[in-house]
């Protein structure tokens, strides 16, 4: 029989390291339903019929943020053969108020005592048999950066896995909170069992005055009057309320096993240098230059020094690879039917979505060895303050920066935001930031109407695209996104080296996503472009794509742009084919109309644009739907199509909206 | 005095945690409990959020939800 383990800990503990060593590349990545959170499961490399799931990096199991509450059903709904819980033992007091609560629910569970390198580095111990004795849990002291103790964890796990060892204490309390907990285990015992939670846990979520849990039960109004007496005599007695009670009975438990088992001479070794890092890093004024700094040189390494090369050298194979299978094709006297689907339609739409990988996985590359090494934790602290006023936190600057290289790594980056709030939103907001690939749009009407003006018409762009951000956010925080943000309160971690593996694996996994999402979503929606603007009505090949079925849609779609300032067919239509690759509007555009150059496109343009309406059009290519990659993207993280689908609607309705108030507003003083 | 007033290189021994919902129960679950001795540490570039040191570790917290926090006995570190 396959055993499950569950892997759960603090963040910064150390569980991504360890999932790598527990689990090689041998990992499968998705959401946990309906949410943003992620979930990874593997196989043992030690043991090839266990499975392990990564749970989210949580401090508690409160039942307010996404993360607690889907650690908590995972739990108690899958029922895993046992919890690994991974303890940074440097910082061990805080690590372990969440084991605390682990062990309420009555799965077996082996503490993975981690980071102990460090600890012995400083010079400091931890006796690991009393700890143990003391918590009633088996520990393994581990260092998973080092890949010491693995052996030992895998072996202890199965073990208290297949004998079904529970926690042997759960009390950890005295007084007035114990006679508490377990008046109301009485009352709500069978109402637990029922709704298939342990008694104990539920008991002591009902003291906390946990409200999904209230729920859960069902219970009935006498028993939760009865409860909120005991609750009440409880606060009374204690004169503290009850949520601060339990933590602070927690705390003082950890208190007291760390003063005996715990040996420290001080402030550890790593805490050390990285207040020396911090006071250079996050310092009063050189903080924020040297982040950006480090952001331009990131953008420059990936998508100029690095990240060019390789990608032009990635589009002449993929562009080879295109001519040699179109010769083959001909070779055997294919239909051109499928000739043209096979090379124009899959070739090179897919073709090109997928130059972009050598960038997206480069820009991984960077991102992981920020994340893994702490600093990023340092970036949210140092720009908190300016994404505050829009309900974000100081950690969303990193994906809304990388927005403006692509959409695509910026919104899969949004992954390692702290709550599903803020990656929701961010998700939304990224695409706002200007990409790359929209430079030949704004080049193409630039020239054609701006020459002189280049340089503030791009700017403008710019700061558009940064202001509906910026205003956007302000409208979310008051609606969708009402209520109370997720608390910034956050740990900043000791800084660390970063795991060679896990900056692999990241990579790794970042772009075998991206090539999914080339040959799913991406690859479907060009066949589906390709056909449309290929073929007629009659389901005959089209010679003049002014003839084909994506032309009569945009000569359907042509009047809803009238009160944008551009009517022609030709322009919505380029819209259209824009999904698939926003280069592609200029592409189409050339296309339709004829022209045979730059010059005769300019003047083609003139004709269909006035340079107000021009304007106009630039403000909906900023704005608009995102490319089917970063549609993708989103679907991938949003974990919903429907989300998707809502979030591509706000961003084509903000265009719509903003593009009508410029021609409109436009029109009053240029007549 | 409450912890946002709290200045660089100096601690104070926490005597109440205020708020409401979620935020207080994290700042709880953080262990930020009465009787717990906190350092201010530093304060970010543009003036807020601010850098503690607790229980062996660094948190940061905006002032906004520190000054939640009731604090006495103010000593230099
Ligand atoms: N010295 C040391 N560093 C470790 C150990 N385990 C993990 N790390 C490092 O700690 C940092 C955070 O680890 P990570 O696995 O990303 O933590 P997570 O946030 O819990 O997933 C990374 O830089 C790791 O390389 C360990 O046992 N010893
Ligand atoms: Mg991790």
């Amino acid at each position: 029989m396959s055993i499950l383990f569950a892997l759960a800990g603090n963040q910064n503990s150390g569980k991504t390291t360890l999932f790598n060593r527990l689990t090689g590349s041998n990992q499968h990545v998705g959401n946990f339903p309906g949410v943003t959170v992620e979930k990874k499961e593997g196989r043992l490399l030690l043991k090839k019929d266990a499975f392990v799931v990564d749970l989210p990096g949580i401090y508690s199991l409160s039942p307010y943020t996404a993360e607690e509450v889907v650690t908590r059903d995972f739990i108690v709904k899958e029922h895993p053969d046992a919890i690994i819980n991974i303890v940074d033992a440097t910082n061990i007091e805080r690590n372990l108020y969440l084991s605390l609560q682990l062990m309420e629910l009555e799965i077996p569970m082996v503490i993975a005592l981690n980071m102990m390198d460090e600890v012995r580095a400083s010079g400091n111990s931890i006796k690991v048999k009393e700890l143990s004795d003391a918590l009633g849990v088996p520990i393994v002291p581990i260092s998973a950066g080092k890949n010491e103790g693995i052996h030992e964890l895998v072996d202890v796990a199965i073990k208290i896995a297949s004998e079904k060892q529970k926690p042997k204490r759960q009390d950890f309390c005295t007084g007035e909170i114990h006679k508490a907990i377990h008046a109301i285990a009485h009352i709500i015992e069978d109402h637990a069992i029922a709704a298939g939670y342990p008694v104990r846990f539920a008991s002591t979520k009902m003291v906390e005055g946990d409200e999904p849990m209230q729920k859960e039960l069902k219970l009935h109004d006498n028993e939760i009057r009865l409860i909120a007496h005991i609750t009440k005599e409880m606060e009374e007695q204690l004169h503290t309320d009850r949520e601060a009670a339990l933590a602070d009975m927690r705390y003082q438990f950890i208190e007291e096993v760390c003063a005996k088992c715990v040996v420290k001479k001080g402030e550890s070794l790593e805490q050390l240098r990285s207040e020396k890092m911090d006071r250079i890093l996050t310092h009063k004024y050189f903080g924020i230059p040297i982040f950006l700094g480090i952001m331009l040189l990131i953008f420059i390494l990936t998508f100029s020094v690095i990240g060019a090369p390789l990608q032009s050298l990635f589009e002449q194979g993929i562009d080879a690879a295109t001519g040699w299978f179109s010769d083959w094709l001909t070779g055997l006297n294919v239909n051109p039917a499928l000739h043209s689907l096979l090379i124009d339609g899959v070739c090179t739409g897919v073709g090109s979505v997928l130059s972009f990988l050598p960038l997206i996985v480069l820009l991984f590359f960077f991102l992981s060895i920020l994340e893994d090494s702490g600093y990023m934790a340092r970036v949210a602290f140092v720009m908190d303050k300016l994404l505050r006023k829009i309900g974000l936190s100081g950690r969303s600057f990193v994906p809304m920066l990388i927005g403006f290289g692509c959409s695509v790594p910026a919104i899969m980056a949004t992954r390692t935001l702290s709550s599903d709030r803020d990656r929701k939103m961010t998700i939304l907001l990224t695409p706002f930031m200007s990409c790359s690939a929209k430079l030949p749009i704004y080049g193409m009407i630039t020239a054609a109407f701006f020459e002189r003006q280049a340089g503030i018409v791009m700017f403008s762009i710019y700061v558009l695209g940064i202001l509906v951000a910026v205003l956007s956010g302000l409208l979310l925080k008051k609606t969708v996104f009402k209520g109370n943000p997720v608390p910034f309160v956050m740990e900043l971690p000791a800084y660390r080296f970063p795991a060679a593996k896990s900056v692999l694996i990241h990579m790794w996994e970042k772009g075998k996503d991206f090539i999914r999402k080339a040959f799913t979503i991406i690859f479907l929606s060009t066949i589906v472009i390709w056909f449309l603007q290929s073929f007629g009505w009659n389901f005959q090949m089209v010679e003049d794509s002014a003839d084909s079925i994506l032309a009569s849609i945009g000569n359907l779609l042509a009047p809803l742009f009238i009160p944008l300032g551009f009517s022609d067919w030709k322009i919505s239509t380029a819209l259209i084919t824009g999904f698939t690759a926003k280069e592609s509007v200029v592409s189409t555009l050339t296309i339709l109309t004829g022209a045979t150059g730059d010059a005769s496109l300019y003047s083609a343009l003139q004709s269909l644009f006035t340079p107000l309406s021009a304007l106009s059009f630039l403000a909906f290519t900023i704005l608009y739907m995102p490319c089917v990659a970063a549609f993708a993207a989103s679907k991938r993280e949003l974990g919903s199509l429907k989300g998707a689908l809502l979030t591509a609607a706000y961003q084509t309705g903000a265009a719509y909206v903003v593009a009508l108030l410029i021609y409109q507003i436009g029109r009053l003083f240029v007549g | 005095m409450t912890l946002d007033q709290l200045t660089p290189k100096k601690s104070a021994t926490i005597t109440a945690v205020g708020g409401v919902g979620a935020l207080r129960r994290r700042l709880l679950d953080m262990g930020l409990t009465p009787g717990t001795k906190v350092t201010v540490r530093k304060v970010a570039p543009m003036g807020d959020p601010i850098e503690l040191f607790l229980r062996g570790y660094v948190l940061t917290i905006r002032k906004e939800d520190a000054s939640n926090i009731e604090i006495h006995g103010v000593m230099d570190v």
